[in-house]
């Protein structure tokens, strides 16, 4: 601070206190619906304070909506597009930072033509890619009438519905953290490679006695954000998943929402939204450092 | 060569292999799709799927003519350009007083970010439960102060509602980026200003400001990508685009047009609209990035 002014201090703190309490209010509230019954949620004026059936609540969600299983099914699409995205974005960086080679540029701009759409515009496509991975094969077979060669009419049919694959593999698909890791490995000193050059170490060797311990940072930062991104999926694992069992937390929660027409439970929904929200919650507070380095360094 | 480190290796075999994975998952998820869009949006397929024909740009000239369509870019504009508004001032009154305050600064900022890490369509049934005129806190006190209040039959205060909840979700992610460029600005810059007798408010303006402008032009850009793409979920949880297409999106309507419509020709030609709008917001981000080296903030 450059000098004393108590009134702007004041008014500062005071603009922070009411912000915070806007990001609380319905958090809060969902907390004070989600440990009351039915009945008292419907009550005029609805209630203001937490009541004591939080617990029963909790059970009621985590049965009927199915929580467990969507719990672990989330957890597998989530961990599975972190460590997928850095794995595959760690090796294309390196290759395009530090590979001479023919078609270097060609790679390159394919892979950042991506960044360019979000998954949103290309929904249909996209899930036709899905429900038949093999469909390209198909056209090109067709295209060239491979059938008819041995009189056979050939069908190629790989439905990724419903799977972890499906759920994981369309969201892989984007350059943010090539890019990312692109622009770290452009600041590593040439020392150090030409150093383990010299040593005799092999190209891989170098990446994984060199790279890879330096990138630790990046890797953690970019980590939570994709985890984040992964457990808070909501278009793709709705379109994909028409089984019950293979949809996420999030979707499960939405189901659990009352419509106008069926019994008003929201109690159990605004219950089992807190109980949604947790693990990327606590993700948050617990590596916030983390999240704040790899979202700014993203950013740039 | 554009990115190449001056310590490199010569190979081919070795980068190929490396690249083929993200090549791969892109040439299935990213390129095939992009293009298959491309060309459903030049033909006409009949309901059962068995004819395909080709009519140029039938599709786009049937979309300009739709009232449904023109509205819902209306609706778009309006409701990106409030909640970007929105976001940014709210997001950068609280990164100036958090920049401001020493004693607690670290819980305020653990709170606002909370918001990060809750699911769009979390946010939106939190704010859908708040304002809902049964049973809904908030709907509860309008009522009580005189204000008729139903986002299920007025369009406007269902507009109103989806905003504040997009909002709400969004203003942390500019708050991160604006809390941390203000701590990029030399203390020293601040330090001399003030001894020349300018205030804290004349010092944001004149020196704080101008230095984080590029990060101000980013996120308003971040702010238009995450209304026009990300509030999907936020639209399909708490008002399905209605009432009445009063808060139908671009993206939302996409979907029920490919998906529910199963009119695959205008879902198309929509999504390739959205495609040349969002790479010309990626080429305004690239400018970002050619603008920070300039301020070397």
């Amino acid at each position: 601070m450059v000098e004393r002014a108590r009134t702007l201090d004041i008014a500062c703190h005071a603009l922070l206190i009411l912000g915070g309490l806007l990001v609380c209010l319905p958090i809060y509230f969902a907390f004070v619906v989600g440990s009351h019954t039915v009945s008292d949620v419907l009550t005029i004026p609805p209630p203001w304070l937490p009541g004591r059936h939080f617990f029963d609540n909790t059970v009621t969600a985590w049965q009927k909506g199915n929580l467990g299983r969507l719990f672990l099914n989330s957890l597998i699409v989530a961990v599975g597009i972190t460590v997928g995205k850095i794995a595959v974005s760690l090796l294309s960086a390196f290759a395009i930072a530090y590979f001479r080679f023919p078609w270097r540029m060609t790679a390159f701009w394919l892979i950042f033509a991506s960044l360019m759409l979000p998954v949103e515009v290309r929904i249909l496509p996209t899930y036709e890619a899905v429900a038949n991975v093999a469909l390209p094969l198909q056209w090109l077979l067709d295209a060239l009438d491979v059938g008819r060669w041995f009189g056979v009419e050939i069908t190629l049919d790989w439905n990724m519905m419903n799977s972890y694959g499906g759920l994981i593999l369309p969201l892989i698909a984007s350059a943010t953290a090539t890019f990312l890791f692109r622009q770290f490995f452009l600041t590593v000193p040439d020392e150090l490679c030409e150093a383990a050059r010299i040593d005799g170490a092999s190209p891989m060797r170098f990446f994984w006695s060199v790279l890879l311990p330096l990138s630790r940072a990046n890797m953690v930062a970019l980590g939570i954000i994709l985890f984040l991104y992964g457990w808070n999926q909501y278009l793709w694992p709705l379109l994909f998943t028409t089984d019950k069992s293979m949809a996420t937390a999030v979707i499960g929660l939405k189901n659990l929402i009352p419509q106008s027409d069926s019994e008003p439970a929201w109690n159990i929904a605004m219950n089992a939204a807190l109980l949604v929200m947790l693990p990327p919650v606590i993700v948050v507070m617990a590596l916030q450092r983390w999240l704040v380095k790899g979202l700014v360094d993203s950013g740039k | 060569m554009v990115g190449l480190k001056r310590a490199h290796y010569r190979e081919t075999r070795l980068p190929m292999l490396l690249l083929l994975p993200q090549l791969l998952v892109l040439l299935l998820f990213f390129f095939i799709p992009a293009v298959r869009a491309l060309s459903q949006a030049f033909v006409i397929t009949d309901a059962f799927g068995t004819s395909v024909q080709f009519v140029w740009f039938d599709n786009f000239h049937r979309l300009f003519l739709s009232p449904e369509y023109r509205s819902a870019a209306w609706i778009t504009l309006w409701f990106t350009l409030v909640q970007n508004i929105l976001t940014i001032v709210v997001a950068g009154a609280l990164a100036f007083a958090t920049d401001r305050v020493i004693r607690l600064r670290g819980l305020y900022r653990s709170i606002v970010l909370l918001p990060y890490a809750i699911a769009p369509v979390i946010a939106g049934i939190l704010w859908a439960f708040l304002f809902n005129p049964s049973v809904g806190p908030v709907a509860h006190v309008l009522k009580a102060v005189g204000i008729a209040w139903d986002p299920n039959r007025s369009g406007f205060d269902a507009f109103l509602l989806v905003t504040l909840a997009a909002s709400w979700k969004h203003i942390c992610y500019d708050y991160i980026f604006l809390v941390a460029a203000l701590l990029a600005v030399p203390p020293s810059l601040l330090e001399a200003a003030a001894v020349d007798g300018a205030g804290p408010w004349l010092r944001f303006r004149r020196i704080a400001l101008p230095m984080i402008g590029p990060t101000v032009f980013f996120l308003v850009t971040m702010n238009f990508v995450y209304g026009f793409f990300e509030t999907f979920a936020i639209i399909d949880a708490v008002t399905h685009g209605g009432p009445g297409g009063a808060t139908m999106i671009l993206v939302y309507k996409v979907y029920l047009d490919g998906f529910v419509h199963i009119d695959l020709g205008s879902s198309a030609a929509q999504s390739v609209l959205l495609m040349i709008f969002a790479i010309g917001l990626t080429l305004l981000q690239f400018r970002y990035a050619d603008r920070r080296i300039n301020y070397d903030v």
